[in-house]
């Protein structure tokens, strides 16, 4: 019990950090918002998985990846292919049988209808069953980030260098994915998905459920990932970011290390990607692209790249942000935006998360103080990894 | 016919940047627990001799053996596990951790990206630690960040980091550059004492020091071997004065 | 080439006559030509600057643009103020937008990069930044629609050097704009005193320091040579298309493509590498759409990248 609240909870402060956090999440925010905005936090909630992911990569790691919607992406679409076809079975049923001997492409989505493919690709197939799809979604995207990392990280490929090829990458799938109408649904992507297994997902109660599973989603992987980060990998990560040759030296294959940490960063990234399509109820290839990889990296800065927590209220606050200003004030958001990129990376590389260590305790202290008129032993909100 | 047998055989061990030969020929044996200095002139290709035999550099042509285990062509880390151990000039050491993490890093359990997952803190890892600790002088520092270290001992930890692998061959590049004379001191005793039953290949400037350490000396120059030998003969070799010593 | 001689003798095995094929073979050869201009033009300035200080400038796309809006001010000046000039306005919008990029990059590198030197990821992030800021002030000041320069009588049209061949003028000056922007890049690298400065700098930037080079000073000059270059693209640019404040956007990916797989810091990579990419492209478009020629060269620039991860063309140093 005690290694178990050392290692995942991170003492105490990081046990106050992720109980504010819970709280936050799962009673303040559901009691105070109304369904729209809490469907909209459960929306920016699924891509906090990435900024969590790159915390461990990016932040721990060193590796910079910008093209981390492409993972994302693929959990998303693999979500999306099973609730499609889900929802293509569920037109052929209400069609009743007589239509279905008349029409051949009954029970196949409706955009490879409109583009002529009569039969399911071979590659939709293993989407027709819940488990596989859920294992898909961990396994495709884990092999893909393995197959890359092993390919650059062998051959010494790293930083700006990595940092661009993800980027192009991740072009090269935007791309794929909005030629190839007939398998993915183009630019459109795959809309339409209602049931998930016989359960309707647009009713207000089922997107409460899902904001909630999305929430939980968000704790467990914080956990996880304060557990990983825990271990003797996690320190090794911060050796391979700080002294990468001496790791080698010192009998390690950094470049195993590296793809380890990024394979793992991609199927958490692609568990927001499944996330996100339960919430919204679409996929599209617009989401996957460069500048939305580019906002995942950024969500992680604002919130403080060394600390996971930081990493949510960073993609909570970005997005948001987002929202509200291209509502309101569009033109002055993107210069606030472009500002916050700046000053991020030059005044607060610590973001948040580093904002809090500095202010949050004697704040705290002096707040304690005032509250008992006697000086106290400094309980400190900290943020910890 | 008896072959001696040596620990670490470099054979015409030859390494080119552009045309220019770094290192150009260079056929040296190690015995087994024997400590060898290497000295020369700046930009003798000292240096670059033991970035060769670590892995760093990739040799142009040549062979490197130790202990019978062709090393040539194998990455940095195999070369390590090995039993080869390289210390750089700069301390290179892990700032942003403790002195006892640093340590623990480089012990040799949990070497893969799993095993380093599933890596336990047991009792014997923390006693090899401590007994680590105290040989290289900084018994009291464990839960000091490696940062904050002076750097004559950010000097010692990279050598207690190369002992936690318990190596065959040490590789040190200058290992008492920016020491204070009573740290050079107990750092030749050191060096003494872990080289026993190892073998060592040290580059050092400092001849009293070399004095001290060495079994035998070779002397580099433009990236050959020059002389080779004790270092009371090589003191009085003409073409070393000419080159190294008698400036 | 060898791909080209290819698809010659493929053409010619389809049917296709010989003049014909001599027509495609030259015009598909000619719009890989105008393709490489445009990548060599863009990567010119990247290379510099990220051979110099190992910094990528996300931005780079948007002093391109800024080259190209300065250019559409100065043909609109010379409309409504003096339409004589407008036959020589050309040259000196060079001039102009060379200087306009180039100051601007001075204040960047002095106000931003040198920040950053030693954390060369971030520098991505915030020059991101940056190209946001850039981006939505041109749309502020110049509107989001589509502009063009007026351009001037002598570079429209084309010419046929032979029966069946068009080859357009204002492709030809983009071509030889191009041409004449790396040889002067060149040559300023090489043989003047300021070259020998950047090249000591990358070399060796203590060193450089202690023999009393202002290795800050050299720094940001690379830097707004980099962005100046980007301007003159951006200018070059204008007589091939209309500009958008997105524009720069456009061809950023490419170009950080090809001076990764040329190898940071050598010119001759850079123009290599935006050869081989814009005529890969050009020949692969011929037979396959557009996009998919792009997914194709871009994982083939990945693959050999993998397999060659320091570029085309790289130094050998003792690390």
């Amino acid at each position: 019990m005690n290694s178990f609240y050392r290692s995942f909870l991170g003492g105490r402060s990081g046990t106050v950090g992720l109980v504010v956090l819970s709280l936050l999440l799962l009673v303040v925010l559901p009691l105070s918002i109304d369904a729209f905005r809490l469907n909209m936090m459960g929306k920016y909630l699924s891509l906090a998985f990435v900024a969590i992911a790159l915390v461990m990569c990016w932040g721990y790691g060193g590796i910079m990846s910008l093209g981390q919607g492409l993972f994302w992406g693929l959990g998303g679409y693999c979500m999306a292919a099973f609730l499609k076809l889900e929802a293509a079975a569920n037109i052929a049923k209400e069609a009743g049988t007589d239509q279905i001997q008349a029409l051949t492409t009954v029970g196949i989505p409706d955009f490879m209808d409109w583009n002529q493919i009569t039969e399911l690709p071979w590659f939709w197939y293993p989407f027709k069953s819940f488990p596989l799809t859920l294992a898909l979604m961990i396994v495709i995207p884990t092999v893909i980030a393995y197959i890359v990392g092993v390919a650059m990280f062998k051959r010494r490929v790293g930083g700006v260098y990595f940092a661009i090829i993800t980027q192009a990458l991740c072009w090269a799938m935007e791309i794929l994915f909005v030629t190839r109408q007939g398998w993915t649904g183009g630019i459109n992507g795959i809309t339409d998905l209602r049931t998930l297994l016989g359960w309707d997902i647009r009713t207000p109660d089922a997107q409460m459920t899902i904001y909630f599973l999305t929430c939980i989603g968000i704790i467990g992987c914080i956990l996880f990932g304060r557990w990983l980060l825990n271990t003797k990998f996690g320190r090794l990560l911060l050796a391979v970011r700080d002294m990468e040759d001496r790791v080698r030296f010192s009998g390690y294959d950094v470049a195993n290390i590296k793809t380890m940490v990024f394979c793992i960063a991609a199927a958490m990234s692609s568990i927001g990607g499944a996330f996100f399509v339960l919430n919204v109820g679409f996929m599209s290839p617009k989401l996957v692209t460069i500048e939305p990889s580019i906002y995942m990296v950024i969500f992680c800065a604002v919130g403080g790249r060394m600390s996971l927590i930081g990493a949510v209220y960073g993609t909570l606050i970005v997005s948001f942000g987002r929202t509200f200003f291209s509502e309101e004030f569009p033109a002055l958001w993107y210069f606030l935006m472009g500002s916050v990129f700046i000053l991020v990376t030059m005044v607060f590389p610590e973001g948040l998360a580093g904002a809090v260590n500095r202010f949050g305790p004697p704040l705290w202290n002096k707040i304690a103080r005032l509250w008992r008129k006697k000086p106290p032993a400094a309980p400190a909100e900290e943020v910890k990894p | 016919m008896i072959y001696p047998h040596f620990a670490l055989e470099l054979e015409e061990l030859t390494v080119s940047f552009d045309g220019f030969k770094a290192v150009n020929g260079v056929t040296l044996y190690v015995a087994k627990d024997e400590l060898r200095v290497i000295i020369g002139p700046n930009g003798a290709g000292k240096t670059t001799l033991l970035d060769l035999i670590c892995g760093r550099t990739k040799p142009t042509d040549g062979k490197i053996t130790f202990m019978d285990k062709v090393l040539t062509r194998l990455p940095e880390q195999e070369i390590v596990r090995a039993g080869v151990v390289r210390k750089f000039q700069t301390p290179s050491i892990y700032p942003k951790i403790s002195v006892f993490e640093n340590l623990e890093l480089s012990h040799p359990k949990g070497r893969t990206a799993i095993g380093a997952i599933f890596f336990r803190r047991t009792p014997d890892v923390v006693e090899r630690i401590h007994m680590v600790a105290e040989q290289i002088f900084l018994k009291d520092l464990l839960n000091k960040e490696a940062e904050q270290l002076s750097h004559g001992q950010k000097q010692w930890l990279e050598i207690g980091m190369l002992l936690m692998a318990d190596p065959q061959l040490l590789l040190l590049d200058e290992p008492v550059a920016g020491m204070s004379v009573r740290e050079r001191e107990q750092t030749a005793e050191l060096l003494r004492s872990i080289c026993k039953g190892r073998s060592a290949v040290v580059i050092e400037h400092d001849m009293k020091f070399v004095r001290r350490i060495a079994d035998k000396v070779t002397v580099m120059h433009q990236g050959k071997v020059l002389a080779e030998g004790h270092m009371d003969d090589i003191e009085k070799d003409p073409r070393v004065v000419e080159v190294y010593l008698g400036h | 080439m060898t791909a080209k001689i290819t698809l010659i003798l493929l053409l010619a095995g389809l049917g296709y006559s010989w003049e014909e094929i001599k027509g495609i073979a030259i015009m598909q050869g000619f719009a890989g030509l105008n393709l490489f201009a445009i990548f060599l033009l863009m990567a010119l300035g990247l290379s510099v600057i990220f051979g110099q200080m190992k910094v990528i400038n996300m931005a780079h796309g948007e002093f391109m643009t800024m080259g190209a809006y300065t250019t559409v001010l100065l043909s609109w000046l010379c409309e409504t103020h003096a339409p004589g000039l407008l036959t020589w306005y050309f040259p000196v919008a060079m001039v102009a937008a060379f200087f306009v990029a180039g100051a601007v990059g001075f204040l960047t590198e002095w106000a931003i990069i040198r920040h950053l030197y030693k954390r060369p990821l971030d520098t991505l992030l915030a020059t991101w930044g940056l190209s946001m800021i850039f981006q939505e002030a041109f749309r502020q000041i110049a509107g989001a629609r589509e502009t063009s320069a007026t351009m001037p009588e002598w570079l429209m049209g084309s010419f046929q050097p032979f029966e069946g061949v068009d080859i357009p003028i204002n492709g030809v000056f983009l071509l030889s704009a191009c041409l004449v922007l790396t040889g002067l890049v060149v040559a300023n690298l090489y043989y003047t005193r300021t070259g020998l400065r950047v090249r000591a700098t990358v070399l060796n930037r203590d060193m450089a320091g202690a023999v009393g080079i202002n290795t800050t000073m050299t720094d940001r000059m690379t830097f707004a040579l980099g962005c100046g270059i980007a301007g003159v693209a951006g200018c070059a640019f204008t007589t091939v298309g209309s500009i958008s404040p997105s524009a720069g956007g456009l061809y950023i990916v490419d170009t950080f493509m090809v001076v990764v797989f040329g190898g940071a810091g050598s010119i001759v990579g850079t123009i290599l590498a935006a050869f081989g990419i814009a005529q890969a492209q050009s020949v692969l478009e011929f037979f396959l759409s557009g996009v998919l020629a792009k997914v194709f060269v871009l994982g083939a620039v990945v693959v050999i990248l993998m397999i060659r991860p320091q570029g085309l063309i790289a130094s050998k140093i003792r690390k």
